[in-house]
């Protein structure tokens, strides 16, 4: 079908002038000279005429990305020519997955918001990609649940043998200002601004320091390369595409506490990444502090007339369609020698919502037998729910190392129930 | 991204002072030029097709170059963007092409009787000769700002014209999408092939947005004429061989660009020209001619030599590596290829391409039997 509307669309472009061209679109004879007399000049609007949707639509047979598993001519027809209020276009949401057609493997999203609106506004292609991509997450009949209080956490605490470090990490976007992939460079500075001002509200085990990437000193870049708080320009293509690192490095930056257990970073691949860490297995504390952090930053940053973005159909609004409703991603490194080279070790990892990375993060793999051990799911559970299911599941996996260790034998937990059950 | 003023608008809210980018690291033709006045002045204007002031810069901001190489920082994305925009571009087409004023006209000459010579440059010395350009189709937008409709029309024209040649210049396409393997092992064998692009200056403007969609390569029978369709210009024109007859190449290019231009023409289309900027292409490195014209020749002792530089500054010619631009010389054979493009017609640039090499031959003798060469060193051009 799409070789047919090429091909007529095309004999039509070359096999007359543009004369007859814009003759046969309807454009009226005084209205055709004008544009004949300098023949380069069609305006934005004339060019949206000669070229229809069907003449636009993307080349997707080769790809295999949550965005082209969904978008169809009809969608794109209906889409192409409509705007978000800051002017953001579909064409620009799927760019990304334009360009990166994905792996046979591993299904990337291959879309991205370029502010509030684009949810909205495109939501016709957004919605069957989040429901794709989050276990059949209906945005049009389901509401995402939020709840920041780490008192219902329980068993909170890891057998240190074993968990070497946790973590827990979010995003947040500035209401009323556009996303990464669309922001302004006096945008950005703005998120820049309003991010770094309230966090210098901060007190206590809160308190800390912004690190500029623009002007660090060199000293100052070692000691966060050390640390293991840097981020560097992106080089993935998924987000390169997307147009997020433009302008690099203004506006980007680090802040994090004195103790280097709460981490922010500025205008990455969102306007804000939200980290509280630690050594050890206290994930009850790292979430503890994770929610106290993430409140008194809303609180300040809504005292100077500001909010998140935030609505009950989607929770928090992030760049990436895949970090919505929480955008949390709970994690340990954690050791499993024995259980890590178990067959059933994928399955019991599936059953209990869990992922398994290497410790250098997303796409690396695993050194030695330590794992980066995190939740699956994104969007449907809450922050409660979702890290009280990493530390259940966590302490399931302990268990079975240690049963195998023994030489007891283990067993596949039955998965975990989905909220649409 | 083409058909919006993609929030042009929305830009205006904050101030000039806000938007304006930080090019304090900077090492490039745009970051010289541009001011925060000029940035004020410039801002909220955009060409009919709507490719705005921060559209050119972009790929100047994101990479703020090397402190040895002057990159050109902005790029079009229309034909009328060096019109909307002369007040940034004039200056970097006047710092970029050895003073070119916005009042100076440029001489088009693609005829090759007008070369004198060029058919005996010695191929023990010159493995081989090359010329190529570039050329924009008028009405289309170009590869930084260009819908993917827009691009397969041009695929489209530009299959239609090249499928009309023939004899000499008789040949065949091929769609970089649709290749085989054994065809894309055959491009590559004969260094045809282009890939997508990896430079950031590249990426950073747009330009390899779609790959590989309505990209592809056509060539002759004979593989001596090639032309690549939407890489980083529409068409990008190729005439090559083996040895050092580099009138024969210009020849079969004349011939060639003019048989493509009127069969483009045949459908009601031209080539985007004007007398001022010659051929207008996306960098403005590339007006005028758009024309590098160059050899692959051996000069191990000659490039050993303290005035090697000097030679070819004074010669109007500049040396790379055979993987061309950014890439060393291997086994001392060199890349050599004039330095202009704009204010020089086609014909006088080959000119002092064959004429030049001709004498950096006469130089490699000269040192190989162990002889001065300071007799022979040239005027400035």
């Amino acid at each position: 079908l799409l070789k047919n509307f090429e091909t007529s669309f095309t004999k039509m472009l070359t096999g007359r002038n543009t004369a007859v061209l814009l003759a046969s679109l309807g454009v009226g004879g005084a209205a055709t000279s004008y544009l004949m007399s300098d023949s380069s000049t069609l305006s934005a609007e004339e060019r949206r005429k000669l070229y229809p949707p069907s003449s636009d639509f993307p080349d997707l047979r080769k790809h295999n990305n949550c965005m082209a598993s969904s978008l169809t001519p009809a969608i794109y027809s209906k889409l192409r020519d409509k705007l978000t209020p800051n002017n953001w276009s579909l064409d620009q949401c799927i760019q990304t997955g334009v360009d990166n057609p994905g792996h046979p493997f591993i299904k990337t999203v291959g879309m991205v918001a370029g502010d509030e609106e684009t949810y909205e506004v495109f939501s016709e292609i957004f919605n069957p990609v989040i429901k794709d991509r989050h276990n059949g997450y209906d945005p049009c009949t389901m509401k995402h649940p939020t709840d920041l209080d780490a008192s219902k956490i329980t068993s909170g605490m890891f057998d240190e043998n074993y968990v070497l470090s946790s973590r827990v990490r979010t995003g947040r976007s500035i209401r009323g200002l556009s996303l990464p992939p669309a922001c302004s460079r006096a945008e950005r500075r703005e998120v820049e601004r309003v991010v770094v001002q309230a966090l210098s509200g901060l007190t206590g085990d809160l308190s800390g320091r912004y690190y500029s990437l623009g002007e660090m000193t060199e000293k100052e870049q070692q000691r966060l390369i050390d640390d293991h708080f840097l981020f560097d320009k992106p080089v993935s293509p998924l987000l390169t595409c997307a147009g997020m690192a433009r302008d690099w490095p203004d506006a980007r930056g680090i802040w994090h506490n004195n103790e280097k257990t709460f981490l922010i970073w500025i205008n990455e691949e969102d306007h804000t990444r939200v980290i509280s860490m630690e050594k050890g297995g206290n994930m009850k504390r790292v979430f503890e502090r994770f929610c106290r952090g993430l409140k008194q930053v809303e609180h300040l940053i809504q005292e100077r007339g500001w909010e998140f973005m935030w609505n009950e159909r989607l929770g928090y609004i992030l760049t990436c369609p895949s970090n919505l409703g929480t955008g949390l991603r709970a994690g340990v490194h954690v050791r499993l020698p024995k259980l890590s080279k178990d067959p059933r070790f994928s399955k019991i990892l599936e059953n209990l919502r869990l992922q398994k990375r290497g410790t250098g993060g997303v796409d690396t793999a695993a050194v030695g037998d330590t794992f980066d051990i995190s939740n699956n799911d994104r969007l449907g559970k809450s922050e409660v729910e979702l890290v009280q299911l990493l530390i259940d599941g966590v302490n399931h996996l302990i268990d079975c190392e240690k049963r195998l260790e023994k030489g007891q034998d283990i067993k596949v937990p039955s998965p975990v129930a989905q909220f649409k059950k | 991204m083409p058909f919006g003023n993609t929030h042009n608008q929305l830009k205006m809210n904050y101030s000039a002072e806000q938007e304006f980018p930080d090019l304090s690291k900077h090492n490039n033709h745009m970051a010289k030029v541009l001011t925060p006045d000029m940035y004020a002045g410039l801002r909220d204007k955009q060409t009919p097709s709507g490719f705005t002031l921060d559209d050119v810069i972009q790929t100047g901001v994101d990479n703020p170059g090397h402190p040895f190489i002057m990159t050109v920082g902005c790029v079009a994305g229309d034909e009328e963007t060096y019109d909307v925009f002369k007040d940034l571009l004039d200056p970097v087409i006047e710092d970029r092409h050895g003073g070119y004023k916005p009042t100076d006209k440029h001489k088009t000459d693609l005829n090759s009787d007008n070369l004198q010579g060029g058919d005996d440059l010695d191929p023990n010395y010159v493995l081989s000769s090359r010329v190529r350009t570039g050329r924009s189709i008028r009405g289309f937008c170009l590869p930084p700002h260009c819908s993917r409709g827009e691009r397969r029309g041009i695929e489209n024209l530009s299959i239609e014209a090249l499928s009309s040649l023939d004899g000499d210049l008789k040949g065949k396409y091929y769609a970089l999408r649709n290749m085989t393997d054994e065809e894309q092992q055959q491009l590559i064998d004969d260094h045809f092939l282009f890939d997508k692009p990896v430079s950031p200056l590249l990426l950073a403007s747009g330009m390899a947005r779609d790959w590989p969609d309505a990209r592809g390569i056509w060539h002759n029978d004979n593989k001596t004429f090639l032309v690549w369709v939407n890489e980083e210009d529409h068409l990008r024109v190729i005439s090559m061989q083996k040895g050092g007859n580099m009138r024969e190449v210009f020849t079969r290019f004349c011939e060639g660009l003019t048989k493509i231009e009127g069969l483009f023409k045949e459908k009601g289309h031209e080539f985007m020209w004007n007398e001022h900027l010659g051929y207008v292409l996306t960098c403005p490195s590339n007006l005028g001619t758009g024309l590098r014209a160059g050899v692959h020749v051996k000069l191990p002792n000659l490039s050993k030599h303290e005035s090697f530089g000097e030679v070819l500054k004074r010669l109007r010619l500049q040396k790379r590596g055979t993987g061309g631009v950014d890439t060393a010389a291997v086994g001392g054979v060199f890349d050599i290829s004039n330095a202009d493009r704009l204010g020089f017609s086609e014909v006088e640039l080959v000119q002092m391409v064959v004429d030049g090499v001709q004498l950096l031959v006469d130089m490699e003798k000269r040192l190989e039997g162990g002889q001065s060469i300071s007799d022979l060193m040239p005027e400035q051009k």
